[in-house]
């Protein structure tokens, strides 16, 4: 059974993966089709480099995408937390207040919004209110309901009494939040948040009616080159942007595992002496 | 615990300065907002002219760029507003729209005097008949791409040929229902700007009956799919052609008999503009003969400008394709702004060619159609309450144990 | 805890603001005409699109199956894993998402085409090639490459969660390995299969450009009808109701899909 499952979840990891190389791989071809290899070339990323347009909208997209995921996480861990400590009828009138943003049709949500913004802006009396902060607030509109529906499991998992003592041992519910509750639910918020990440960068969609011309992302971009074929130079930007988050995400997973062997270390003294509780 | 916060907080820290980067460095000078199609100016690629910024150079005006996939969605962004652009070039059809609707200002001609270069040909359009919105960017002709492999050329010259059965599935049509309406109406007689319903609904019946034949409607990857001969023939514009053929010798381009759509793209100025003057000066810009003839060279549609084919390499500026004759250029035919309702019975007419339920007669089947959406909502409805009743005799019976 | 509550204020005035509102832009479109007056119209002629509604449900819902027995055994592996092992294959699942769902998607299309990758290496074996595209089970490939690691992730959470000792008391108890998986396992991943299945559904219904791609010249679903309202039709208000119609479809889906947890188990990552 087992190798059956390790050889499987490989397919399925393949499966996944198999467009990616398609890309990387025409990224180096000398020819403009995806489908056919003609030769290899390191043309393209000499030409990414060189035409300035691309690397800027790249790098908005990733302001907006750390920004917005960092603004959703925090808001919607608070949220979260909140949530939890509702009673049933409640909780159960903001999940599915949490649900909308997710199963509105994104076009739809993108049109609404902007259409909510530009009557903001008439009554601020500007008329170019789309641009940045539009952008961020679109994004972390649509990130929330991922980041709740991360930490909220977690939050129902971890034990009530943690906090309850922590209280009782002096802590301010500040401390108790800081010192006890955000370990027990740190892996939820960490998905949450990588959740969130990953659906604020490659969103083109809600962003195309919400961005303002003087701040433009990279997906909104490519989604307009429709009446041309795509240049070669996106697949080569498309396999560095993949390479940087491979590198970020290893990073993290690397450091979170130093965090891990900490957290376990310290929990094997906490054990050997319980008294030594320190607040 | 530590080091993850320092990581994040490093994050943080360079985030903010990326965000703050542009703000520090694009403080002073004037900047106009230019909102373009994707992929419609040259900007430097494979060694061709960086026109922004030989602008910026010229003039010491900032450009800030952005671009469009549709005339749709860059009517919609205007329309629903919050943002404002100085220059857009948009299609004809949608100026037309844009000036029936107020939303463009009047042009100071004496701010763009290389107005002076632009062939009469394509002044007094229909959608401008005054010139006084619009000034020409580009214009092509739509025909028939086809690859001479395997499209017998007798079969070559006329619209059908997208209708022929010989090459079921090899062909491709427009994923637009203007230009695939345009294109069954041609075939037709009919009139391309055609607001009776009639006439729609019998171009639509004839676009009906080349939907088995269609491999795909397409619009960007029609470049891929005859590159690769994925498809044999398919409807495009002529500048786009020019570039397929460089990849593959093969394909060839035939004007159809019938008429064909001839297409003007323009800049104008919308309402809200925050600074007219730099705007009538990029308008100018790009009217230099010198700098147009680079630019279109580079996209390879054409220039409205007798004077900027002079710069260009002499073999593009005669190619017969770009620049057709006058007895074929006197098939062309542009498209007039259309009112909404026209295009919205042509887009339910369109969608029913694609899904190919084209009704002979609406009415019937749309009651029919609702009859048994009720039906399955009440469906779905007693499902829903026999589970959930099901549901709440198992936690009776879970209660009891 | 229940002082806590107003910890979620500042979520619940946002939502209110940038969801709420424009959820009620959405009805008042959905019910009036392009002049402003109210009408039913919209709403009436959704029946005229029954048969595209009935067809994005049904592609929807063969995609999360397709997800969920694929998603299950990589998921059961991955949860097996040590911790460090865990972190790294649950990144490279995560990271496909991160990147251009549009480049992936013609990344596909290269792919599966008559003369596209995958045929070239048939014919250079010397098979017959074959017509992988432009058919409905293309645009379901699409579905599930695009949406199979919201499959997985909530699938791996809940399996995590499972106490092994449950496991081995079944063992203890004579349980072979099927057993242990049909009568402990499997019945309590039940919420992670319903999260699972709710997290591809949901956006697989309402997805556009999947099908244009990948699809036939009548593989049509009402993501791309309702996209072509607001771009190209100039039909807000036939838009909206649309979009009113899926979200109603939608719920109603969850709904029922929920009552077989029997609680409110809320969707988990």
């Amino acid at each position: 059974m087992k190798w059956f499952n390790k050889g499987f979840t490989g397919l399925v990891l393949l499966f996944l993966y198999i467009p990616m190389i398609v890309l990387a791989v025409a990224s180096f071809n000398t020819g403009t089709s995806v489908s056919s290899f003609q030769g290899f070339t390191l043309e393209q990323y000499g030409e990414l480099f060189r035409d300035g347009t691309l690397l800027p909208l790249l790098a908005n997209s990733l302001i907006v995408a750390v920004l917005s995921s960092l603004c959703a996480t925090v808001l919607g861990t608070a949220a979260a937390m909140g949530i939890h400590a509702m009673g049933q009828r409640s909780r159960r009138l903001v999940m599915t207040m949490t649900n909308i943003p997710m199963t509105n049709p994104e076009i739809v949500t993108g049109v609404s919004l902007a259409l909510l913004f530009a009557f903001i802006g008439t009554l601020m009396k500007v008329n170019d209110i789309l641009g940045f902060t539009t952008l961020l607030i679109a994004h972390i509109t649509f990130n929330l309901p991922y980041v709740i529906l991360s930490v909220t499991p977690k939050l129902s998992q971890m034990d009530p009494n943690l906090r309850e003592a922590a209280l009782d041992l002096g802590c301010t519910p500040f401390q108790a939040f800081y010192k006890v509750v955000i370990h027990e639910i740190l892996p939820g918020i960490i998905s949450g948040a990588l959740m969130a990440f990953t659906m604020s960068l490659d969103d083109f969609v809600i962003s195309y009616f919400v961005y303002g011309p003087r701040f433009v992302t990279l997906p909104v971009e490519i989604y307009n080159y429709t009446k041309k074929p795509l240049h070669p130079k996106i697949y080569a930007l498309f396999t560095l942007l993949f390479l940087v988050i491979l590198l970020v995400m290893v990073a993290m997973n690397l450091l979170q595992a130093r965090d891990e062997k900490h957290k376990a270390a310290a929990k094997r003294a906490l054990r050997g002496g319980r008294r030594s509780v320190q607040v | 615990m530590k080091s993850m916060k320092k990581f994040l907080a490093f994050l943080c820290a360079a985030v903010l300065l990326c965000a703050c980067l542009p703000l520090s460095a694009g403080a002073e000078p004037v900047t106009i907002t230019v909102y373009n199609w994707g992929q419609y100016i040259s900007d430097g690629t494979d060694g061709y002219i960086d026109v922004n910024a030989a602008f910026t150079e010229a003039t010491g005006i900032e450009v800030n760029y952005v671009t469009f996939d549709s005339n749709e969605t860059m009517y919609t962004r205007l329309k629903t507003g919050g943002s404002s652009y100085d220059v857009i070039i948009p299609s004809d059809y949608m100026i037309g729209r844009l000036i029936a609707e107020d939303m463009l200002e009047e042009l100071n001609f004496d701010n763009i005097p290389n107005y002076q270069y632009i062939d009469e040909a394509y002044k007094n359009t229909s959608y401008d008949p005054e010139n006084k919105y619009s000034v020409p960017y580009t214009w092509g002709t739509v025909g028939i791409i086809y690859n001479t492999k395997y499209v017998d050329e007798a079969d070559v010259g006329s619209w059908d040929l997208l209708w022929n059965e010989k090459y079921s599935g090899k062909i491709l049509m427009f994923d637009n229902p203007r230009d695939a309406f345009a294109a069954a109406e041609q075939l037709l007689g009919i009139d391309i700007n055609t607001e009776s319903s009639e006439d729609l609904r019998a171009a639509a019946e004839k676009l009906a009956e080349q939907q088995p034949l269609v491999q795909q409607y397409v619009m960007d990857q029609i470049y891929d799919k005859m590159q690769n001969e994925e498809a044999w023939a398919a409807p495009y514009y002529a500048g786009d052609y020019l570039m397929m053929v460089e990849e593959n010798p093969d394909l060839a381009f035939s004007f159809p008999k019938e008429g064909f759509n001839l297409f003007i793209d323009a800049m104008c100025i919308p309402k809200g503009c925050q600074n007219k003057e730099a705007a009538e000066a990029y308008i100018n810009f790009l009217c230099d003969p010198e700098i147009c003839a680079q630019n279109l060279e580079y996209l390879g549609y054409s220039a409205p400008s007798t004077a900027a084919r002079e710069y260009m390499d002499p073999e593009s500026a005669s190619n017969p394709i770009a620049y057709p004759s006058e007895d074929i250029l006197a098939l062309g035919e542009s498209f007039n702004y259309l009112p909404t309702e026209v295009n919205q019975e042509m887009d339910s007419l369109w969608l029913e060619v694609k899904t190919g339920s084209l009704s002979p007669e609406s009415g019937g089947s749309q009651n029919m159609a609702l009859y048994i959406a009720i039906a399955a909502v009440v469906v779905l409805v007693v499902v829903f309450l026999l589970i959930r009743g099901s549901q709440k005799k198992k936690k009776a019976n879970r209660g009891t144990h | 805890m229940r002082r806590s509550t107003w910890l979620s204020g500042p979520y619940i005035l946002w939502m209110a603001i940038f969801t709420i509102i424009p959820l009620g832009v959405v009805v008042w479109f959905a019910f009036t005409d392009g002049a402003g007056h109210f009408t039913l119209d919209n709403v009436l002629r959704l029946g005229d699109y029954l048969p595209i509604f009935l067809r994005s449900v049904w592609m929807a819902l063969a995609a999360a199956l397709i997800c969920l027995v694929i998603g299950y055994p990589a998921a059961y592996y991955i949860a097996g894993r040590s911790p460090m092992a865990q972190r790294f294959l649950y990144m490279l699942i995560m990271l496909p998402m991160c990147m251009s769902f549009l480049l992936r998607t013609l990344a596909w299309v290269a792919l599966l085409e008559d003369t596209g990758i995958i045929n070239g290496f048939l014919e250079a074996l010397g098979f017959t090639p074959l017509h992988l595209i432009r058919n409905d089970g293309a645009v379901i490939l699409g579905m599930v490459y695009n949406y199979l690691p919201y499959m997985i992730l909530p699938l791996y959470t809940v399996l995590l969660k499972i106490d092994p000792r449950l496991i081995e008391a079944a063992q203890d108890l004579g349980c072979t390995g099927a057993q242990v998986f049909q009568k402990v396992t499997l019945p309590l991943s039940v919420p992670g299969i319903v999260s699972g299945f709710t997290m591809v559904f949901v956006p697989a219904i309402s997805t556009f450009y999947i099908s244009q791609k990948l699809g036939s010249t009548s593989s049509i679903l009402i993501g791309d009808v309702i996209e072509s309202q607001f771009k190209g039709a100039y039909n807000f208000n036939l838009g909206a109701a649309m979009s009113l119609g899926l979200m109603v479809i939608v719920f109603v889906c969850t709904a029922v899909m929920h009552r077989f947890t029997g609680d409110e188990e809320v969707v988990t990552l």
